[in-house]
């Protein structure tokens, strides 16, 4: 093994890596590739490119012709955001102070923070309604941006204390030294050297709050609160379903993601490897 | 009045008692050195007098003034990091113009202070860079002008040479003793390395497991140490201890300076064999196994003995310490 060449090797890992990759895009390019063909031809031929006679925008015409759907685009983008934003923020500040500095009962906090991440919130569905009608918010995007905030802040916790530990404490006591508040410390000193962990969390808290069901059914089923993964389930009958509708919605909806994560990748990728490369 | 007091400083992590009760007077326009082993407290102790570190017990006073529970940035004090710890995203006219910007100073005494430091630190070209772009010895040239650029009544320095190379580790040593010279301020600086703190103290203070073990001039820690550790600690190579009892002496211990040590092949008082030679061009350091231990010998000059040959070493008694059981200076 140990005379194989660095040739061989690389030629060795490219053959996995793409295999990988060919499976990882499979479902998402069949998706893309069905939108755009006529509902015979999905079930006909689901494998084949669309050519000049199963070509066919019937799906997009549907989706975009139901009103609401940018509706439901502006829902989906603005609980996503915002959830981000929050469990960024939040979640860097909690493990600021859990890593900086020592109190009574730090470990303990740290702990009950990270407590989160073992036990899905699911669970607490039925309390987080009761505790939504009680205050007012059901069938509101804050309904939705709370709960996700409160989902997302255990790992966002867990990964940026661990990362913010090792930023060098010499730079945050010059800064002390120099007059910086504990606030401008934190914003100008630590945050842009864990920026990679944070595009990290982001990626990570982002996906599964965009593609949730549960919550917006259960919170904020109302039609000017739907959001796209939701309002993608009208085309999904019980008895017809309309298929051109549905992978065209869901082509669509890749779109923001997609974005967001053009966004946070490059210092995604350095997160990941932090470790790895140092 | 001292420009620095520290009066029965304590500090306790958790259940450890890291710093044990420090007293200490540092004069006005004194160059004061921490040394000690890795770990002693040495750092600690620095954090503590610049308000990084909270004081578990005692007192400590800048210029009279008691600053306890005063913050860093209010305490009139300039800190130099091992790791340099320049501000990454600002360049290094904005890394020295920090604090005064900090402190609410105008743009053109901003303007003034940077430049007069870095004329004294000849840092003129690098201003508009960022320390990414700066070497290691650069990078430290940097710190140690944004200490200047505030004109503290305090400058601390924690280990700054230890992450520079031999050579840049002399030149810079050099720069801080002129600057010492050049501002007249009093200076705290801490190291573990002992060539450092004799070449740059007026006084050292050594230390050990969060103790002052002597406090001195450089060469009354050289000639006159308290105790076994301070006279193993101060001078290089270290200070031999040869066990007094079996030289007829009423003493515990023994201690005699490599260069008080002298090696015959022929007679001598104690018997040994030489283990290892080193030479160094103007000097030659021999080790030499006895019954004591192992010893060395520092002969000026070369001079060549084989490994394994049995040899004498004779102490100079005139130049010797004598120490009790406990280590402590029997006089
Ligand atoms: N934040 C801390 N928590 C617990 N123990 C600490 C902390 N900082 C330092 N110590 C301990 O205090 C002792 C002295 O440390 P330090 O002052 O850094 O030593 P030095 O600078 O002399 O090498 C060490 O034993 C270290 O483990
Ligand atoms: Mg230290």
């Amino acid at each position: 093994m140990a005379a194989r060449s660095p040739l061989g090797r690389t030629i060795a890992a490219h053959a996995v890596l793409i295999a990988y990759t060919l499976i990882a895009l499979f479902p998402v390019f069949v998706i893309v590739v069905n939108s755009f063909k006529s509902r015979r031809a999905i079930f006909a031929e689901p494998l084949a490119l669309p050519n000049a006679e199963t070509f066919d925008l019937v799906g997009y015409t549907t989706v975009l012709a139901q009103g609401d759907f940018f509706q439901y685009f502006q829902n989906s983008l603005i609980v996503t955001v915002v959830s981000l934003a929050g469990v960024l923020l939040f979640g860097a500040m909690a493990a600021f102070a859990l890593s900086e500095y020592r109190f009574r009962g730090n470990t303990l906090m740290g702990l009950y923070l990270a407590l989160g991440i073992m036990i899905p919130i699911r669970l607490g569905t039925v309390a987080i309604l009761q505790m939504m009608v009680a205050g007012g918010l059901v069938n509101t995007l804050t309904a939705l941006i709370l709960v996700y905030t409160a989902q997302g802040l255990p790992l966002a916790v867990f990964i940026l204390s661990e990362f913010m530990r090792q930023v060098s404490d010499d730079l945050k006591n010059a800064g002390r030294i120099d007059g910086l508040s504990e606030y401008r410390i934190f914003f100008t000193l630590v945050l842009p050297l864990v920026r990679p962990a944070m595009a990290t969390v982001a990626v990570f808290t982002m996906i599964p709050i965009w593609n949730d069901l549960w919550f917006p059914l259960i919170l904020a089923p109302a039609e000017e609160t739907k959001t796209i993964t939701l309002g993608s389930q009208v085309f999904i009958g019980q008895f017809v379903t309309n298929w051109n509708a549905v992978l065209s919605a869901l082509s669509l909806a890749i779109i923001p993601v997609m974005v967001l994560y053009l966004i946070f990748s490059r210092q995604l990728i350095r997160g990941i490897t932090a470790g790895a490369v140092k | 009045m001292g420009a620095l007091t520290l009066q029965g400083v304590t500090k306790t992590f958790g259940t450890t008692k890291v710093i044990q009760g420090v007293d200490l007077e540092v004069r006005d326009g004194e160059f004061c050195v921490f040394v000690g082993p890795s770990g002693c407290g040495k750092s600690t102790l620095l954090r503590m007098i610049a308000g990084l570190e909270d004081v578990s017990s005692g007192d400590v006073r800048i210029d009279g003034t008691r600053v306890n529970d005063v913050a860093p940035a209010k305490r009139e004090i300039a800190m130099v990091f091992q790791s340099y710890a320049l501000y990454p995203h600002l360049t290094v006219r904005d890394n020295m113009g920090l604090a005064l910007k900090q402190a609410g100073k105008s743009k053109a005494e901003i303007r003034d202070a940077t430049d007069r430091a870095a004329g004294m630190l000849a840092l003129e070209p690098l201003m508009e860079r960022r320390p990414a772009e700066l070497s290691g010895g650069q990078r430290q040239r940097v710190a140690i002008g944004r200490a200047i650029v505030r004109v503290p009544k305090l400058f601390l320095f924690d280990e700054p040479l230890s992450n520079l190379d031999a050579a840049l580790r002399v030149a810079t040593r050099i720069e801080i003793a002129r600057l010492h010279r050049d501002l007249g301020a009093t200076m705290v600086y801490v190291t573990h390395d002992q060539v450092e703190a004799m070449t740059l103290a007026d006084r050292i203070v050594v230390l050990r497991a969060g103790k002052v073990e002597q406090v001195g001039a450089p060469m009354e820690l050289y000639n006159d140490p308290a105790n076994t550790f301070v006279a193993g600690f101060i001078g290089s190579p270290q200070m031999n201890f040869l066990k007094a009892g079996a030289l007829g002496l009423s003493s515990d211990t023994l201690g005699i300076r490599p260069e008080h040590l002298a090696i015959s092949t022929e007679a001598g008082e104690i018997e040994a064999s030489v283990t290892h030679l080193e030479k160094l061009g103007g000097e030659t350091l021999v080790y030499a196994r006895s019954e004591h231990g192992l010893q060395t010998v520092r002969l000026f000059g070369e001079h060549s003995y084989a490994v394994d040959a049995p040899v004498w070493l004779t102490p100079d008694r005139s130049r010797a310490f004598h120490f009790d059981a406990a280590g402590q200076r029997l006089r």
